[in-house]
């Protein structure tokens, strides 16, 4: 569904990524991981043109999207739930969901998705005219996620989910991501969160230093004894 | 001072002070969004009755008609501005934006000059215009309500669109995180490019209201009323739109009262608005209404 290839990122002199080639199927959940600086969250913003590659080519089903204006991808069915959530905290969270909605005029299917929204977050629609900025750190993570949903995406684009989340809140994201999985929309997720996020992929990467060292099945990453002694921490 | 002088004094300061609002608001709403102080609004509002007056001289539109035209040929103008002067400067350090919004006000002054000639002209004022009203005492100039009137109307137009509508949203949205309203699929430009609109197209409204109020129009007339207008909006707390409107009420209010109850000072009206200004910044430097804006780690 989305092929990246030789991707190459610089920010000034820094060679953030090195040729990058990757692909990532459809209906599946796949999973970049790597430590700190990595370039994983630089792919991904590279993906939805927020930061623009010099060299390498972003196919997204069998479109070149290299470099195009971010609302274009958006329009064509790629969201990402960016590091840190980044809510809007002047807007409630109805509001903050509309905006995910943006780029869609189909007002009944939008309703439609919200109820969908308040099943798969119980939580949101109690605090629907809050202010974003007064959820608690969980609960923006759910809003950030029922956020990017919105848009219906086809391919949706999860950077570091779980960071700064209680544990028990880290498993329900993780539940929630299979959810979203089995609804038929594509999963890219960024973790540092190796061992969760290596459960539930199908497909898994291994970035290091703008490089992708290796490549497998989720499964076989949490048995790869380089992966267990670096990312897991055994 | 009888209670009759007051109260007329109180409907000018109310009049004058609808005007700052109006054109306080273009600064507020760019600065909300691009972090950007639009030095430029001045000479957009100089524009507007320029275009009206050409519109009656040349083209023998009715006022009316004209009053329309200018209002979206000035919309218009403010929108260009942005596109050629400060959209290639958005990812460059916000002076080289600040002084570029200078060297367009100077441009644009200085072109009023060589095209509209720097004679002053007589804006035409329709008759309803310039009618009197009598109120035991008190006398009031029709323009006097149109100035407040028209305001209300514009003001509440603006709040429906910022606060009810999805172009609002994105605004506002964009206000606080241009990156992130990027990845929810809002077309950036095509967002700021409708507050540059809305802002000139209520600084229009601002310029038309001013020269029924004061008929001479002229290339560096935008300069005061740009300035204090800019203050309304620090006095209000820029960024914010009612804080906009606020400020431009207090400001406008302010000093008309000033010249009231010290009539002898009266030459000295605008060193007062500055003197507000600085007491502002001393005592609450986000203004009435402002929101302490955290700079980004």
């Amino acid at each position: 569904m989305l092929k990246v290839e030789n991707l190459n990122v610089f920010y000034g002199g820094i060679h953030a990524l090195k040729g990058v080639t990757f692909q990532v199927p459809k209906c599946k959940i796949t999973t970049l991981i790597g430590a700190n600086g990595a370039g994983k969250s630089t792919t991904l913003r590279a993906i939805c043109s927020l930061v623009k590659s010099q060299v390498g080519r972003i196919t997204f089903q069998d479109k070149n999207i290299t470099n195009i204006p971010t609302d274009d991808i958006v329009k064509m069915g790629v969201a990402m739930v960016p590091e840190g959530r980044k809510i809007f905290p002047n807007l409630s969270v109805k509001e903050n969901l509309d905006l995910g909605a943006f780029t869609r005029e189909d007002k009944a299917e939008i309703a439609r998705d919200l109820k969908w929204i308040y099943e798969l977050f119980p939580r949101l629609k109690e605090r629907l005219w809050q202010k974003g900025g007064t959820l608690s750190g969980g609960e923006q993570q759910m809003l950030a996620v029922a956020r990017g949903l919105m848009s219906r995406p086809k391919l949706l684009m999860l950077d570091e989910p779980s960071l700064g989340l209680a544990p028990l809140l880290v498993k329900d994201i993780i539940e929630v991501i299979q959810k979203i999985c089995q609804e038929g929309i594509t999963i890219l997720l960024v973790e540092q969160n190796a061992f969760a996020a290596l459960k539930i992929s199908d497909y898994a990467y291994v970035l290091e230093t703008g490089c992708l060292v290796l490549t497998g099945s989720g499964e076989d990453l949490l048995n790869d004894a380089k992966v267990k002694k670096a990312y897991l921490g055994e | 001072m009888t209670i009759n002088l007051l109260l007329q004094n109180i409907a000018n300061g109310l009049s004058l002070g609808s005007l700052y609002a109006l054109i306080a608001i273009g600064y507020t709403m760019v600065y909300g969004i691009l972090r950007l102080i639009n030095f430029a609004h001045g000479e957009i509002f100089m524009l507007a009755p320029y275009f009206l007056y050409f519109g009656i001289l040349i083209f023998h539109l009715p006022w009316w008609a004209s009053t329309i035209v200018a209002i979206g040929l000035t919309a218009f103008t403010g929108m260009l501005s942005e596109r050629i002067a400060y959209k290639p400067l958005r990812d460059a350090p916000r002076i080289s934006a600040l002084i570029s919004a200078i060297g367009v006000s100077f441009f644009l002054q200085n072109l009023a000059v060589v095209v509209f000639s720097g004679i002053p002209k007589s804006v035409h004022r329709p008759i309803f215009f310039t009618k009197i009203y009598q109120f035991g005492e008190i006398r009031i100039q029709s323009t006097l309500f149109a100035s407040i009137g028209v305001s209300i109307i514009f003001l509440s137009l603006l709040l429906y669109i910022i606060y009810q509508t999805k172009t609002g949203l994105a605004m506002r949205a964009i206000s606080r995180d241009i990156e992130t309203s990027r990845l929810m699929g809002v077309g950036v430009n095509r967002a700021i490019s409708i507050t540059f609109a809305i802002g000139s197209a209520l600084a229009a409204v601002g310029g038309i209201l001013w020269s029924l109020r004061f008929p001479q129009i002229f290339p560096t007339m935008g300069m005061i009323p740009g300035l204090k207008a800019f203050i309304a909006a620090v006095v209000g707390g820029i960024g914010s739109i009612p804080g906009a409107m606020l400020g431009g009420l207090i400001l406008g209010m302010s000093e008309i009262l000033f010249v009231t109850f010290l009539p002898a000072l009266s030459g000295y009206r605008d060193a007062f608005v500055f003197f507000i200004l600085i007491i502002i910044l001393l005592v609450k430097p986000d203004g009435i209404l402002g929101i302490k804006v955290q700079e980004k780690v």
